[in-house]
């Protein structure tokens, strides 16, 4: 395992009385795809928010490149954001600009270069995603798997040394699956960089992944190499893995007997 | 039995501790809205760009509300002052009631319906698509780029839209009064020069839309950032917008009558 | 829309709300006929000032030279003070005019109606008007005229 670009340590996060994350360390490498994965609602999307600094823990810290995000002044913060790249489950592509004004924008607004240069740059970009030749369409015209490939052109627009995909292949079909899956990986070795793949779809995260998180009620239940999660024991590792109905995760949500409850129902009115 | 009672009292608190605590929020998400205007100002194509949607856009319908109110506004002066043989008042009433009352207030309400649902829907569509956060994670504060020009542009658009509206309607009550009914046209006119006061009427009008237009672009921005992020939050916060200005609004222009005009 | 079109369409939005704000303050507000407290100040007793009121207009001939700035009752004389501010324009009234309250109409507010004396010397800021009639009061008309039936 290289060096840590992100670093977290006891980590604590709840919504209203609902606790997302209660002690979670993880390291991220400098370089190379890490998956993080996990059923549904395990707050993964809230993970990728506090490393951005968009949200703040309760307790514990989350260390990116050095700095303590939460430590942060917003002016460093923002500057620390330049160097990241984030990946939205839909896109998150400005509705009123153009496929070439989104990825120009993060370029115009952080950079003076001038016109040409920013063209360059864009085309540059959208070409490494394939969508050079949609550069005039709005967002609006675009699939969702085209909206994502743009979404990653705009990430990659100002070459961050980390990218975060929220889900990236929820909803796809598998033919925009299979160019987005061939995409993160690529953009990874060419780039050099750190990916954050959060994602519950086990078969095309683990072809890419270099390492794997999986979380679940709030806390890491396995890490490892693809291959040490595939050999796994762990019962609960092997439901998910699988997709099983009925494991440590029960069919059934938490309930008396059936019996009890069906013939409970006039007793329970009066309590 | 008790336990009832206690369980209203304690949701009588939490909405209580709720409502304060929007209105906190409300405040402090101004203040950033405060500090977002001096960035935004380097930038006036957004600006320019709001408008357009907020000015422009809502100019049709403040036309046609204005011409048919100062229209109805002459018919009615007319006949209630004609029989004391004073129907050459009418434009007097039709003037300082538009000056001072019906011009800011109904713009400022077809303003919260028309522009500043818009805003609320629009702002709260950025956020439920992520595009907020996408601006936070490119480094770009929202609230200045999104939320700033939006808020100026509103604040900018009240009172002309409000002076265009009493315009429009003092024509209306002119084609009603003159063209219509028949009263002298320089009567019209001189009646009203001599009753109504630049600053008193006119001034005080535009001050009350300018207070109607911040206090509706506010909380049309506010509604739209702090909505819940889906279909249905979004549908609500729009009403917010609706009701919640509407109301501020009517209130607001009774408090800023009895300051200005109470003597 | 371009950024030309849309500029353009701004432009005439403001332009024409600043029109809508001009025509109202020149043809429907007093602007053109006085404009602002930049007048001289006169000042005048009368023992009664009826209905007249801050603001009340004041004017020669029927046509309105300047406005009430002030009222207040005069302890010692007992006789109300009224304070009026003259357009300066008409800076030419002769020292012995004369200051009635009138009304304008049956049911009409009431103004002060300025009647030129004679004297070759002009009213300054702070001249005192001498020569008052103060406002007729119904109840006094009706007393006056049911005194004059009487004693036919």
């Amino acid at each position: 395992m290289s060096e840590v670009l992100i670093k977290i340590r006891g980590l604590k996060f709840s919504r209203g009385d609902r606790v997302i994350f209660n002690n979670v360390d993880m390291d991220i490498p400098r370089t190379g795809i890490t998956a993080i994965m996990g059923p549904s609602g395990t707050g993964k999307t809230t993970l990728l928010k506090l490393i951005g600094g968009q949200l703040r823990p309760d307790a514990g810290s989350i260390e990116v490149d050095g700095q303590n995000i939460h430590q942060l002044k917003t002016r460093e913060l923002y500057e620390l954001r330049k160097r990241m790249g984030m990946l939205f489950q839909s896109g998150a592509l400005l509705t009123d600009l153009s496929v070439f004004e989104n990825v120009a924008y993060p370029i115009r607004e952080h950079t003076k270069l001038n016109e040409a240069m920013v063209r360059q740059l864009v085309l540059l970009k959208l070409n490494a995603v394939g969508l050079r030749g949609a550069m005039d369409l709005s967002p609006a015209e675009l699939s969702g798997g085209m909206a994502r490939r743009v979404a990653m052109a705009r990430a990659i627009a100002l070459d961050p040394m980390m990218i975060m995909y929220d889900e990236p292949f929820t909803g796809q079909d598998p033919i925009s699956m299979g160019v987005l899956v061939k995409l993160i990986k690529s953009l990874n070795d060419a780039l050099n960089i750190c990916s954050i793949v959060v994602s519950h779809d086990v078969y095309e995260t683990m072809s890419i992944a270099n390492y794997v998180y999986i979380i679940s009620a709030g806390t890491v239940v396995e890490h490892g190499s693809p291959e040490d999660i595939h050999s796994s024991d762990s019962e609960w590792t092997r439901q998910f893995m699988e997709g099983l109905a009925d494991g440590p995760v029960p069919f059934h949500f938490d309930a008396p007997p059936l019996f009890d409850d069906l013939f409970a129902v006039s007793e329970r009115r009066r309590g | 039995m008790v336990n009832n009672l206690l369980d209203r009292i304690q949701a009588l608190g939490h909405g209580t501790l709720a409502a304060l605590s929007r209105l906190g929020r409300a405040n402090v998400f101004l203040m950033a809205v405060f500090a977002g205007l001096s960035g935004m100002l380097m930038r006036p194509g957004l600006l320019v760009k709001q408008l357009f949607s907020v000015g422009v856009q809502t100019l049709i319908i403040i036309v046609v509300a204005g011409l048919f109110v100062g229209m109805v506004m002459a018919l009615q002066a007319y006949y209630a002052l004609v029989d004391f043989g004073a129907e050459d008042s009418v434009s007097v009433m039709v003037v300082l009631s538009l000056l001072r009352e019906l011009g800011p207030v109904i713009t400022a309400l077809l303003f919260a319906g028309r522009a500043g649902s818009a805003l609320t829907a629009e702002i709260g569509l950025m956020k439920a698509t992520e595009q907020l956060s996408g601006m936070e994670m490119m480094a770009v504060n929202p609230v200045e780029r999104v939320v700033a020009p939006r808020f100026l542009a509103g604040v900018i658009s009240m009172p002309l839209l409000a002076a265009i509206f009493s315009a429009v309607g003092v024509m209306g009550g002119y084609l009603v009064a003159v063209q219509m009914l028949g009263l002298d046209s320089g009567a019209f006119w001189s009646q009203a020069q001599s009753k109504v006061e630049l600053f008193e009427d006119l001034g005080n009008g535009m001050i009350k839309s300018l207070v109607f237009g911040f206090v509706v672009s506010w909380i049309a921005v506010f509604e739209g950032y702090d909505c819940i992020p889906t279909s249905e939050g979004l549908g609500q916060a729009t009403t917010r917008t609706v009701v919640y200005g509407s109301l501020a609004i009517l209130i607001l222009d009774f408090v800023l009558t009895a300051l200005m005009f109470s003597k | 829309m371009n950024t030309r079109t849309l500029e353009l369409l701004v432009g005439l939005f403001v332009a024409a709300g600043l029109a809508a704000l001009f025509m109202l303050a020149m043809s429907v507000s007093n602007l053109a006929s006085f404009g602002g407290d930049e007048g001289y100040i006169i000042k005048a007793r009368f023992d009664n000032i009826g209905g007249l009121k801050v603001r009340s207009p004041v004017s020669a001939s029927g046509v309105r030279i300047g406005r009430v700035t002030d009222i207040s009752y005069d302890s010692e004389g007992f006789e109300a003070l009224v304070s009026m501010s003259i357009d300066p324009q008409y800076n030419t009234f002769p020292i012995d005019s004369s200051a009635s309250i009138l009304t304008s109409g049956l049911l009409g507010e009431q103004y002060i109606g300025l009647e030129p004396g004679a004297e070759e010397e002009y009213l300054v800021a702070g001249s005192m008007i001498d020569i008052t009639q103060s406002a007729l009061v119904l109840e006094q008309i009706i007393g006056q005229f049911l005194y004059s039936k009487a004693d036919e």
